[in-house]
């Protein structure tokens, strides 16, 4: 067996392993850690197809930036998770069944006959020294699939505005400073200059 | 690809444009100048259809380009269906700033999301690709997921928002799901190069139709019809009403479009299997759609179930699998959308005090209120029933003469038994409106605008039921060839 397949076998499994652990683990922290595992694994199976800048980007954004974002949400919100798993027990066995019926269906389809054995799908030729995989992707990016990337922007345009639009309250009553006010104020504002009468000393 | 290719999208690009545009205006209005967004929301959706008239393919109606790498498609299916979204979305905009108005919730957001909404389906109708198929269905869901959110304090539009995003996202993965297997038959993602991969001989019929299974579910979901209509009566019963009029109205002839491109353009060639899972579809979904509708106490919730019903008329369109159909089912889905603005509309319009008029009985007695109302939802309502002259009549005609030339009797006759069920309550609504006493004596009062516009609904209503032969002509040149 040649190390690449050596090396494919084990992160696949690492990468199923944890994808299992993910759904299947009580405290979400974990669940989110072993995510980051399942992406890793993942990683170095893309640099073993030679998608190098796949595999970077998948560690830069979803390791770096999104799964950080998430541990922060997942420990800020405290989720308390026993309403979560309830009845759980209650819908286990229609669910299995469901599940295992629709497997079955779908192993029958997909594997009958070799269609999707390795046989069909030979491992790519390796590239040639110097070729680039981030210039291939731009180029294809920025030529065959232009409009379908500008739309996936509008899409996250989209996604930010209807967050905000969601979130955003101007809530009244809310003692919060107004600086320019502050700075603005005139002395009639906080002070009452009181004129009484003088009263007479009293003396003991 | 050169410049004049780009401007094949020129519509899309101008509506993208004056939505970040509005959506930047607004942080320089002041609050009691918000009806500057309304303007410019109108004039956006109006010179869009100035855009799209002007190519000169509208005029003869034959002429199909396509540009960004075939990606998207210019044909006059798609002009003619954006055109009509045009003017239902200026309808919408017109009936929405009434009720947006009225509980204090005119904010731009609303018209932001709503012109998102409406690129979306315009991507969606010109789609030529799967990825541009998906991309555009993401666009218009986001959009609307929002708008049903839209009034954040209430929790039944958060419960609605919700479901409709849980579902929708569960169908989106079944499309992808679909259309990833029918990349892996065919190896291609243009809906003309898998056509002919389809046709070829070497075709591999087992992954091909176990990738149209998985397409035509997420298809229904999207449309609304049974057994993946449980989401339609929560989310227009939750939304408020200004939002369910624009989602019960627009999308739908995005969806036609989309289930045309995919089942058609993609995977004619496989018209026997799909015939049999829509025939069954549209079969359940007339006869749950008007059954259900009856027990219905909550308008919105009898027009959702409604929709459902109305919906399995244009699954039943495509069922023959040829030019008149097709034509029957795009003049089915238009008309559906014309009426059901005016239905929303009269809703909204019976709306007083920040309470949403949702149940029949806020109705009783509008002809005493106001007669030219009353007569107005009563045609809509006559029409929805399928009663001849109105323009909903010659839809359902259309659709059933269609499927009778495919000699598929059993199907015609399901659905003329089922519309004849249906007419029971569509006219409960128009006997509450003329032979019951009004509950309350508050007047009704309308903007001119609004007035204007569900006048002009109401009109159409009956006047294509007359005049029906241009509409029916167009739609049915859009598949002649």
């Amino acid at each position: 067996m040649p190390i690449v397949q050596i090396v494919f076998y084990a992160f696949a499994l690492v990468l199923t392993a944890a994808s299992v652990m993910v759904i299947t683990v009580r405290n979400p922290v974990y669940a989110a850690l072993f995510l980051v595992l399942a992406f890793f694994s993942s990683t170095a199976i893309w640099i073993l197809l030679e998608a190098e800048f796949l595999a970077i980007v998948l560690v830069l954004v979803y390791v770096g930036a999104v799964m950080v974002l998430f541990l922060f949400v997942v420990m800020m919100l405290d989720i308390n998770l026993a309403p979560l798993s309830e009845g759980f027990i209650r819908y286990l066995p229609a669910g299995v069944g469901v599940a295992s019926i629709m497997a079955t269906e779908l192993m029958v389809v997909l594997w009958t006959r070799g269609r999707f054995d390795a046989a069909a799908f030979p491992i790519p030729a390796p590239h040639p020294q110097g070729y680039s995989n981030t210039k291939a992707l731009g180029e294809l990016l920025f030529t065959q699939y232009v409009l379908p990337f500008e739309v996936a922007g509008i899409i996250l345009l989209v996604a930010i505005i209807a967050a905000i639009a969601l979130t955003l309250r101007k809530r009244t009553g809310v003692k919060a400073q107004n600086p320019a006010r502050q700075v603005m104020v005139q002395r009639d504002e906080r002070m009452r200059v009181v004129s009484m009468k003088s009263e007479p000393r009293q003396d003991g | 690809m050169n410049v004049s290719n780009i401007l094949l999208a020129a519509p899309e690009i101008w509506v993208f444009t004056m939505a970040c545009v509005i959506l930047l205006v607004d942080l320089f209005l002041r609050e009691e100048r918000r009806g500057i967004i309304q303007l410019l929301a109108m004039a956006t959706v109006i010179f869009a259809g100035f855009i799209t008239m002007r190519a000169e393919y509208v005029h003869d109606g034959t002429f199909i380009a396509t540009a960004f790498n075939d990606s998207f498609l210019r044909d006059p299916m798609g002009d003619v269906l954006k055109l009509f979204t045009y003017f239902i979305v200026a309808l919408v905009f017109v009936y929405a700033k009434s009720y947006l108005r009225q509980f204090n919730m005119f904010r731009a957001d609303f018209y932001t999301l709503s012109l998102f909404a409406l690129l979306g389906i315009m991507l969606l109708i010109s789609a030529n690709s799967l990825l541009m198929i998906y991309l555009g269905l993401e666009l218009t869901s986001l959009s609307t997921y929002a708008l049903v959110a839209y009034d954040r304090d209430s929790s039944r539009g958060s419960e609605a928002a919700m479901k409709y995003f849980v579902l929708g996202s569960m169908a989106s993965g079944m499309l992808l799901y679909g259309m990833s297997m029918i990349y892996g038959a065919t190896g291609s993602l243009n809906l003309d190069a898998i056509g002919a991969a389809v046709s070829s001989d070497k075709r591999d019929d087992l992954v091909l139709v176990f990738g149209l299974a998985f397409l035509v579910v997420g298809l229904a979901f999207k449309l609304g019809v049974v057994p993946f209509h449980m989401w339609i009566p929560d989310v227009y019963e939750g939304a408020p009403a200004g939002v369910t009029l624009f989602i019960a109205a627009v999308p739908k002839m995005a969806a036609f479009a989309m289930a045309f491109r995919l089942l058609q353009t993609g995977l004619g060639e496989l018209h026997a299997d799909w015939q049999q899972m829509l025939a069954v579809l549209s079969v359940l979904s007339i006869v749950l759609g008007n059954v259900a509708a009856i027990a219905q106490t909550n308008i919105k919730r009898m027009l959702a179930y409604s929709t459902i019903s109305h919906m399995g008329f244009i699954l039943l369109g495509f069922a023959p699998g040829t030019g008149a159909g097709y034509g029957a089912s795009m003049y089915y889905v238009m008309v559906y959308s014309l009426m059901t603005a005016a239905a929303f509309a009269t809703i909204i319009l019976l709306s007083s005090r920040g309470v949403e008029a949702e149940h029949l009985d806020d109705f009783k007695g509008l002809n005493q209120r106001n007669s030219w109302y009353a007569a107005v939802m009563a045609m809509v309502m006559f029409s929805m029933a399928g009663v001849p002259v109105f323009v909903g009549f010659f839809a359902k005609w259309l659709v059933i003469q269609a499927t009778l030339e495919a000699g598929m009797l059993w199907l015609a006759v399901v659905a003329v038994v089922f519309s004849v069920v249906g007419a029971f309550y569509y006219l409960r609504v128009v006997k509450l409106m003329y032979f019951d006493d009004p509950e309350t004596e508050v007047p009704i009062s309308a903007t001119l605008d609004f007035s204007l516009a569900l006048s002009l609904n109401g009109v159409l209503v009956i006047g294509l039921g007359i005049f029906s032969g241009p509409l029916i002509a167009v739609c049915m040149r859009s598949f002649a060839a």
